[in-house]
């Protein structure tokens, strides 16, 4: 569906998936021009062009859920609320980073927003989010949990066991795959010989296919998954299609990629597609560029605070390697 | 609280039965845990006692289920999952080494991984090189994993209950040839992660051992009283993290020291207690510090192989009288 055929009241929800878009497009941005100027060390892989599968599933979150991604997770822990002041300074090694300056882009995490981890392993978050939604249903919590993972992770063994496992115990699981053609630096027909479709279906799991650059087309599917996951009705696999923008990593120079389709992907953008959107809606230019202004502002105030933060404490990590005091 | 003579694999099951009494956040998962009550019987009768929801057949899928305690964990409650095999844990080893160890420090402290993965290693029984590798140095080598090794069944009850209600990862490594072995366990009776213990006092040399071996080591100690030589025998029961002040302070007395274990010796446990009593203990040696542990091959399968494979009470005699020449 495109957003153009939504009721003039999903503007409003259009307009607040933009505000989060924008977020987290522009955050990745500056992690590119950091990263070139050598502020951001490591590897870091950007989702330029996938903004709104983060910004949709969030959107059909609520508190008590619970999520895992993977090396390309920024803008699922953006979209999940995590402080951009904190996740600056993480990314940028200071102590006042989420994760104290040990983790970095693969790991930054937020337990108290139910962010168990963006991982370094692909497709090792699905089964941690497997066994966080096993302790939805332990616990009674309502929750759900939600397990981000790419069109490369589809070879993974852990995936298969997760669906199986999964099915098995109607666990409140929603797998959401942001298939954007490439696994790393090769093109997924070449890694994978079946269809998500079809592994959902020989686990008798739900499966749906959404444009995966249709921001309010991911949040609806979203939000009937989850009602389908809270009703007690069993995992669900949500397949978003997308485009990578960036490379593999930053500093991935893409010779593997035709002109055309990095073209044809463009054309795609999602955040282009909603400001239209918005437009013909009826909501003014000048409101959305507040919206671009006010993410960039705080970004701007995130990035100078991370700057004057302190470096992390060795001493404090290496006390963190097992917790501290009596058993529980 | 009770005092009752149990086999080691009963003293298993009953810390398992109390800890799932004592807290609700407490679950079992793994392969035939459920309804055939384990492989080994471990969990014979839980089940039952509290239903499926907390009591998990799995399917045959070790690096699942060991991530999914991850994610449980995380989630607020406190897996504790089987592996059937010992050398089935080299399927679950991203599970283990880059999400459960890491996660605590990974993520700045921001929570805890309270799982306990229960797992017998051991030769003995003609199971071959798939079904008696002894691993516990693998995971003892990673920084966030404890690793846990009771000899007796009174330590495979209290050392259970103390690794369910630590707040971090623990391997609780059973032993397959100690299941049936007797002994008296007190319910009562609670213990520290880490903290070995001296099971025979003796003050001419010092044997240090794990798991089945401490056996191994004390009918090497009674067949040595009878040339004069008093051995002390001490059970590290934690080899991750391990008691240095008790073996230390150990040798400081005897002045010499052999480790013993039935892991392959080569980059082993040994090898880590050996290089710091050299280090921290080298005023107090008398002699070279001595390894017995089992040669660089995979554990054999034959009977004739297997026993010539296994480390017994004459190589630690062996090695006991050329510390003491």
């Amino acid at each position: 569906m495109a957003p153009s055929e939504h009721l003039p009241a999903t503007t409003d929800r259009l307009r607040s998936l933009y505000r989060t878009m924008t977020l987290v497009r522009q955050v990745e941005q500056a992690l590119g021009r950091l990263f070139a100027d050598g502020e951001v060390p490591g590897f870091i892989h950007l989702s330029i062009g996938q903004e709104a599968i983060a910004a949709g599933v969030a959107s059909a979150l609520q508190p008590q859920d619970t999520l895992a991604t993977t090396h390309r997770g920024h803008g699922h822990v953006l979209a999940r609320g995590m402080a951009v002041e904190r996740f600056f300074k993480e990314i940028m090694g200071r102590d006042g980073g989420l994760c104290r300056g040990r983790g970095g882009s693969m790991h930054v995490a937020d337990l108290s927003l139910g962010i168990l981890g963006a991982n370094g392993i692909v497709g090792a978050g699905i089964p941690i989010a497997l066994g966080s939604a096993l302790a939805h249903q332990v616990r009674r919590t309502g929750g759900v949990a939600v397990a981000y993972f790419g069109d490369g992770a589809m070879a993974e063994g852990v995936l298969h066991e997760s669906l199986n496992l999964a099915a098995l115990w109607k666990l409140p699981l929603l797998l959401v795959c942001e298939n954007n053609g490439w696994s790393e630096f090769s093109p997924t027909a070449r890694q994978f010989a079946a269809r998500l479709q079809a592994l959902a279906a020989a686990f008798d799991i739900g499966f749906e296919r959404v444009d995966g650059n249709d921001a309010l087309a991911v949040a609806d599917a979203a939000l009937a998954a989850g009602a389908a996951l809270r009703a007690g009705h069993g995992p669900r696999v949500l397949e978003c299609m997308t485009h990578r923008v960036r490379g593999h990593f930053e500093g991935d120079a893409q010779k593997y990629r035709d002109a055309d389709e990095l073209k044809a992907g463009a054309e795609r953008d999602p955040l282009a597609r909603a400001r239209a959107a918005l437009l013909q809606a009826g909501v003014a230019a000048a409101d959305i560029d507040h919206d671009d202004t006010q993410a960039a502002a705080c970004i701007d105030a995130a990035i100078a605070a991370a700057r004057a933060d302190a470096l992390p404490s060795f001493e404090a990590a290496i006390a963190d390697v097992y917790t501290a005091g009596e058993a529980a | 609280m009770s005092v009752t003579e149990m086999r080691y694999v009963q003293a298993v099951a009953q810390a398992l039965r109390d800890s799932l009494q004592a807290d609700e956040r407490v679950v079992l998962l793994g392969e035939d845990i459920a309804h055939a009550g384990g492989s080994f019987k471990a969990t014979r009768g839980l089940l039952e006692a509290f239903g499926p929801e907390r009591v998990r057949d799995t399917p045959i899928s070790e690096a699942t289920i060991v991530s999914a305690a991850v994610g449980a964990a995380l989630g607020g409650l406190k897996p504790v999952v089987e592996i059937m095999f010992m050398d089935f844990v080299t399927l679950a080893m991203d599970a283990l080494v880059n999400q459960a160890a890491k996660a605590r420090f990974m993520f700045g402290g921001q929570g805890s991984v309270p799982l306990v993965l229960r797992t017998p290693h051991g030769g003995g029984l003609n199971a071959g090189p798939q079904h008696s590798q002894c691993l516990e140095a693998w995971l003892a080598h990673v920084p966030g994993l404890k690793v846990v090794v009771p000899s007796d069944p009174q330590d495979a009850y209290s050392l259970l209950r103390a690794a369910i209600a630590d707040p971090d990862p623990v391997v609780f490594v059973e032993h397959k040839g100690l299941y049936a072995r007797k002994g008296t366990v007190d319910t009562g009776v609670t213990a520290s992660l880490g903290q070995a213990r001296i099971v025979r006092p003796g003050r001419d040399l010092t044997l240090v051992s794990y798991g089945a071996t401490v056996a191994t080591c004390l009918q090497a100690a009674n067949d040595l009283a009878g040339e004069g030589v008093e051995a002390e025998v001490i059970d590290l029961r934690s080899i991750q993290p391990w008691d240095r002040a008790t073996v230390l302070d150990s040798l400081a007395r005897t002045h010499r020291a052999v480790v013993v274990h039935e892991a392959v010796q080569a980059f082993g446990v040994g090898a880590e207690i050996v290089a710091t009593l050299a280090d921290e203990g080298f005023d107090d040696l008398d002699a070279p510090l001595l390894r017995v542990a089992a040669p660089f091959m995979p554990v054999p399968f034959a009977t004739s192989l297997e026993q010539a494979y296994a480390v017994d009470a004459q190589a630690v005699i062996a090695a006991a009288r050329k510390t003491l020449a």
